[in-house]
């Protein structure tokens, strides 16, 4: 299919959609703005589903249209330029999807990527715990098989983002008893709504709560409910996070330009433009925003030269998350006073979100510090202290 | 953004090449031998096209030799006869002007460099050599106080003020014309040799004017514009080897009983480098890739090649001033010494920081770009 046709049917699409009883969702949702009409997004997630927009990239066996790189980028573009709202789903589409699509039975494809592709079933994460931060590994939920082989679940995670608005969690637990680290682990799929699971919501800076508490106490999922072998579920923890460096992240940065377009807006309205200082800032913003996005499309490129490190998708997650954090610093000195008063203003209440929300994206999935780690140990050979 | 087979090959060949040959180290008498070297690898050849018995590729390529070119701080007139004189014709100049010139500069008859406002600033307000009609013929007057000459030069294309429109014209001339001095000056990046030209009276004929009057002033900044982006690549392969550097010399260091390299706060400051030098480069050969593009026709205005190109030069100007610096911190006291090549990178970061434009120059011509549209 010819890109630029399919860039208009999107287009297209969403310019007869996003209207009537959705019209008040542009722009709405997503990390910092999570608790914007949560039921009304899980409408428009079904909405989407029935115009074939959910599992563009999965193979057409699951139901997905199996399409290529260059329009599933082609679509998450759009899609935000057209105002779309951040996708409640999209944990259960771009990580737990790929993930059975990849590791999972047939019978868990059957019964889950559905769910995932009609937007009626959402997922949340269950990996982070209050002793398990950037030690991932240091998991102490436990979990074991009663007699007739369902496993049962005790401990807590954290940092669980929509737990509330979910009705399954995906849960790395501790299988073989007394293992440590990365050993005896199990990935289990779990029923969020039962009594052996308690969510408590964790009011974050903003005053708002994206992230909860989950307690696990007996809880019980089918024998069946686990993907890979029990003790495989590092493996499978990390075959995950390996799908979220994929083309949802070139939406996000049709965001971030939203954003950045939202603060020279302010500035030409507030006269901060006139200011050298902030002239010098915001063009700098608008550099680092081509650097992310010629980054990511490094990053996606296929790789046809072997299985060598990739230097831009080490980087990129500690890039685009350090310039998130400065555009929102910027968006606040742009505004100037004005940003202490919470604001409905569309675009004051983005920026602000933006600046609050930011502290949290050089924190979560992989601190800045476990990323310097990372990239020089693994792109830089440099040994482990 | 993609390299074809050919393109990775042109990379490996030239990457191999510059680590056995460079003369960042050598006398200058080398230069000559290194310089001609590069011509029969057709180097010189990339950009011109075909029908002018070019190799007629471009940018991507460019960039590719740029960067290794950095990397390895190669002593050569690349940048002067390719990166600019030739650009400057094909942007610039008179269809029989580039007839007659670029296959010259392509394979080694020729060696020209550009002259423009300092630090090759486009702006016809910063030229400094003025032509005046003479009969037929011009005469210059003036001087350019800092030229990219390495002694290699047979030619110059100069850009002087006229007084008639556009104000602007580019002229052809040989080194050794009579009334022009060239004193090399004593700079500190000895990588990137200088000279001051004095114009005392220069007499050119009516054909050394080698404008398309048409074009003159657009192709000139457009020069500067595309000029900067391979100057970008070249900074790259600069922070890039400075980030090696860095790396091989902390894996080597032993105190407290260990590598350097294993303490924490030695690799933070080593991934920060790879950070700003990676992204740089992916800007640089994105803008690169899609400026190749636009000369198969469906490409950039001038306005949205100037911000594209400041994206990748600004990146690539404050990556490489960081590497260069961390590098030198990140060798502790032999950073500091002549031996050591953190300081003939940390000179060459100074040197590309300046000209063809500061970064705060490119900031506020993109901020106007950005913010004070109608």
């Amino acid at each position: 299919m010819n890109e630029q046709e399919f860039r208009r049917e999107v287009a297209d699409w969403m310019a007869t959609h996003l209207v009537g009883r959705f019209a008040c969702l542009k722009h709405r949702g997503g990390p910092g703005d999570e608790e914007a009409f949560p039921a009304l997004r899980k409408e428009w997630e079904q909405e989407l589903a029935a115009g074939g927009w959910v599992g563009l990239g999965w193979p057409k066996a699951h139901g997905g249209r199996d399409l290529p790189l260059a329009l599933q980028l082609a679509f998450h573009e759009e899609y935000v330029r057209a105002g779309g709202p951040g996708r409640i789903g999209h944990i259960g589409e771009t990580l737990m999807a790929p993930t059975l699509i990849a590791l999972g039975t047939p019978a868990q494809q059957a019964r889950f990527l559905p769910g995932i592709r009609e937007g009626r079933e959402y997922w949340a994460q269950g990996y982070s715990e209050p002793g398990a931060g950037s030690d991932l590994a240091a998991i102490t939920t436990r979990c074991w098989q009663d007699e007739d082989g369902r496993w049962r679940l005790q401990g807590q995670k954290v940092w669980t983002s929509l737990a509330h608005e979910s009705e399954w969690i995906f849960v790395v637990a501790r299988s073989t008893p007394g293992s440590v680290g990365r050993e005896g682990l199990s990935f289990l799929l779990v029923p969020l709504d039962q009594p052996g699971i308690e969510i408590h919501p964790i009011r974050q800076m903003t005053g708002e709560a994206e992230f909860n508490s989950v307690f696990f106490d007996g809880a019980v999922t089918e024998a069946d409910c686990i993907v890979g072998k029990p003790g495989e579920g590092w493996k499978v923890a990390m075959a995950l996070l390996g799908f979220e460096r994929g083309v949802s992240t070139l939406g996000q940065q049709m965001h971030f330009s939203h954003e950045l377009q939202l603060v020279i807006d302010v500035a030409r309205a507030n006269g901060a433009a006139r200011d050298p200082a902030i002239r010098q800032r915001i063009a700098d913003a608008w550099v680092g925003l081509q650097g992310l996005r010629y980054n990511g499309l490094r990053m996606l490129e296929e790789d046809t030269s072997s299985t060598k490190v990739r230097p831009e998708a080490l980087i990129y997650k500690y890039a685009w998350s350090n310039w998130h954090r400065e555009l929102g610093q910027l968006a606040m000195d742009v505004i100037g006073v004005a940003g202490d008063v919470r604001s409905d203003d569309d675009a004051l209440r983005r920026l602000q979100q933006v600046f609050f929300f930011s502290r949290a994206d050089t924190i979560y999935a992989g601190t800045n510090e476990i990323q310097l780690n990372i990239i020089a140990e693994r792109g830089l050979g440099m040994p482990r202290g | 953004m993609n390299l074809s087979d050919e393109q990775r090959a042109l990379q490996e060949t030239a990457a191999d090449f510059l680590a056995a040959h460079t003369n960042a180290r050598k006398e200058a008498d080398a230069d000559a031998g290194l310089w001609s070297r590069i011509v029969e690898l057709g180097w010189a050849a990339v950009q011109v096209p075909e029908d002018l018995d070019g190799l007629g590729l471009g940018p991507v390529e460019l960039v590719l030799l740029m960067e290794e070119m950095g990397r390895r701080l190669a002593r050569t007139p690349f940048l002067a006869n390719v990166v600019l004189a030739q650009t400057a014709l094909l942007q610039a100049a008179s269809a029989e002007a580039q007839q007659r010139a670029l296959a010259a500069l392509a394979y080694g008859e020729r060696t020209a460099t550009l002259i423009l406002g300092p630090g090759l600033d486009a702006q016809p307000a910063s030229l400094t050599v003025k032509a005046r009609r003479d009969g037929e013929g011009w005469v210059l007057a003036g001087e350019a106080a800092q030229v990219l000459d390495d002694g290699l030069l047979t030619h110059a294309y100069l850009a002087a003020r006229i007084e008639e429109a556009p104000g602007v014209a580019l002229f052809e001339l040989a080194v050794d014309a009579a009334g022009l001095s060239r004193t090399p000056l004593e700079v500190w990046d000895l990588t990137r040799p200088q000279a001051c030209w004095r114009f005392d009276e220069v007499r050119l004929t009516a054909d050394a004017r080698v404008d398309d009057p048409t074009r003159v002033l657009a192709g000139l900044v457009r020069t500067r514009v595309l000029a900067a982006l391979q100057v970008a690549a070249e900074q790259v392969g600069g922070a890039a080897q400075c980030l090696q550097l860095a790396v091989d010399y902390t894996k080597e260091r032993v105190q407290f009983g260990k590598t350097v390299a294993s303490f924490q706060a030695i690799k933070h400051r080593a991934a920060e480098m790879m950070v700003r030098m990676e992204t740089a480069r992916s800007t640089v050969l994105g803008v690169a890739a899609r400026v190749a593009q636009g000369a198969q026709g469906n490409g950039l205005d001038d306005a949205a090649l100037a911000a594209e190109v400041a994206a990748a030069r600004v990146q690539a100007t404050e990556a490489y001033r960081y590497c260069a610096q961390e590098a030198i911190q990140l060798h502790g006291g032999v950073g500091f010494t002549w031996e050591y090549d953190p300081q003939m990178h940390f000179k060459r970061a100074q040197w590309a920081s300046q000209w063809f434009g500061p970064s705060r120059d490119w900031r506020e011509a993109l901020a106007a770009h950005l913010l004070d549209a109608a």
